[in-house]
């Protein structure tokens, strides 16, 4: 029995040792783990940018659709809200994997930084998911909260931002953060536009040693407290946003 | 001050407004009343443009309101408004509720509006309030925040829809006290209300709306002493 364990022990010390030591193959995952956290993080404020942007131009459309006077900021309204649906539209309509070889090989096929496409790619991709989810959290504030704003003298725009949007913000934050983990998981798809991330790091060690265990599941396990991480940070925001609430 | 001329409102084919002229000068105490559905909500909302008017014209302190050009932020500046639900900000404590609009308007500085915040809430009555969240005051204490919060604008007017409408009638008192206070300093008020003793007591004319119109108006005594329209009769029998 001992011997049993004695020989497996040394055989997982030889993997690990052809696995990661040798060569400084680990490096090959630190430096993913870099490009993974760069594109996510990229992705992230550029999906929040984008989804914020179009939420209110949806929601103000909503909003306005029922005026009677039809001036020139209505119809400017209206071309930017059918933009939107286009935009929602196509991105949920097609598959990531796609879109991220359409915008490498097809719309930025000259530009050499890949990390900036994957960025760009991730980042209109998960806009449009975020951009529904904020738009849902605006819906949920009562319609009393934008009347009060602007029976102060608050315009639309600032009252969206001081009132409405800090509100939609705590109700959305648990289905935000669900489309953050899924973003930060996406992004090991950029291997296929050759982006040398995590994935690709264990792809590469698996490829040098025929070794498949030990890289494949230590990055799996990165990922997972990646995940546990951002999970516990969004509970701390959440409950600090929710002070208000206290009676 | 305010001038309303041949106000109709629809929400498509129900016409809630059946044109409505009327005029509010500096200084009165306008209380409306009439039965549920008869638009007096509507004819309040209607004065700073959060209904928007399907036809006639508002003229406010010389400036017709509703001309599409018109600075509607601006002139609702001007104009402070209370609701029934109150409508506090629920993420902003009680003294950011009242500083939020002169500050982002740029109107005061943080200390300025600081200072503003504290003056009203000693006016209404409720200093030790200033870093409560609007959920943890009584219904009554947060409407006095929200009479507070439209105050800080320095408004010329003031509007209430209901005030009391949605508190626990223990509550009721204080509201009406600090909104007679508030008249008895000079303030110009368009009051919709169900309290026929606040509008005997404060108003200075009172309005009879029904069915879209204004029915009858009066100063106080003679309206509830002698009614002459049908309608008011059988409405103020039921509520009196």
């Amino acid at each position: 029995m001992r011997e049993w364990f004695y020989s497996h022990y040394l055989e997982f010390l030889h993997d690990f040792n052809q696995s990661f030591i040798e060569d400084d193959r680990w490096l090959y995952i630190v430096k993913g783990l870099g490009i993974t956290i760069t594109v996510a993080v990229g992705a992230l404020i550029l999906g929040v940018i984008f989804g914020v942007i179009v939420a209110v131009i949806r929601s103000a459309h909503d909003q306005r659709k029922h005026k009677k006077t039809k001036d020139l900021g209505y119809y400017l309204l209206g071309i930017l809200d059918f933009i939107c649906k286009v935009y929602l539209t196509v991105i949920r309509g097609t598959p990531m994997m796609v879109q991220l070889l359409i915008m490498y090989f097809v719309i930025f096929a000259s530009s050499t930084n890949t990390t900036m496409v994957a960025i760009l790619a991730f980042g209109i991709n998960s806009g449009a998911y975020v951009a529904e989810i904020i738009r849902g959290g605006i819906m949920s504030i009562d319609a009393g909260q934008m009347e009060a704003g602007r029976s102060l003298g608050l315009n639309y725009i600032k009252t969206m931002r001081y009132i409405i949007i800090p509100q939609a913000i705590k109700n959305i934050l648990p289905a935000l953060g669900n489309e953050m983990i899924t973003l930060l998981k996406d992004t090991s798809l950029v291997t296929v536009i050759g982006l040398k991330d995590m994935v690709k790091g264990a792809l590469i060690i698996q490829g040098r040693t025929y070794q498949a265990f030990l890289p494949l599941v230590s990055v799996a396990i990165i990922y997972l407290i990646l995940v546990i991480i951002l999970s516990k940070l969004l509970t701390l925001l959440e409950r600090r946003l929710r002070e208000s609430d206290r009676r | 001050m305010i001038d309303v001329k041949g106000l109709k409102k629809s929400f498509g084919n129900h016409d809630v407004l059946k044109g409505i002229d009327e005029h509010i000068y500096k200084g009165e105490k306008v209380v409306v009343i009439g039965p549920s559905g008869s638009g007096k909500s509507t004819f309040l909302r209607c004065l700073n443009l959060l209904e928007e008017p399907t036809e006639g014209t508002i003229t406010f302190e010389g400036n017709d309101i509703t001309a599409p050009k018109a600075d509607i932020d601006a002139i609702r500046r001007k104009m402070g408004m209370v609701f029934q639900q109150f409508n506090l900000f629920p993420h902003l404590s009680v003294k950011e509720n009242i500083k939020l609009a002169p500050v982002k308007l740029g109107i005061m500085t943080n200390s300025e509006a600081d200072a503003k915040a504290m003056e009203l809430l000693k006016r209404v009555g409720l200093p030790d309030k200033a870093d409560a969240f609007p959920k943890q005051l009584s219904g009554g204490q947060q409407q006095r925040i929200a009479i507070a919060r439209a105050l800080a604008m320095n408004p010329d007017v003031m509007l209430f829809d209901e005030p009391t409408s949605a508190l626990d009638p223990e509550m009721v008192g204080e509201v009406l006290q600090l909104m007679k206070q508030l008249a008895d300093e000079g303030m110009t008020m368009v009051v919709v209300t169900h309290e026929m003793g606040f509008a005997r007591e404060v108003a200075t004319r009172v309005l009879f709306m029904d069915d879209g119109v204004i029915a009858e108006q009066n100063e106080p005594k003679e309206f509830f002493a002698n009614p002459k329209n049908q309608r008011l009769k059988e409405f103020l029998s039921k509520v009196l």
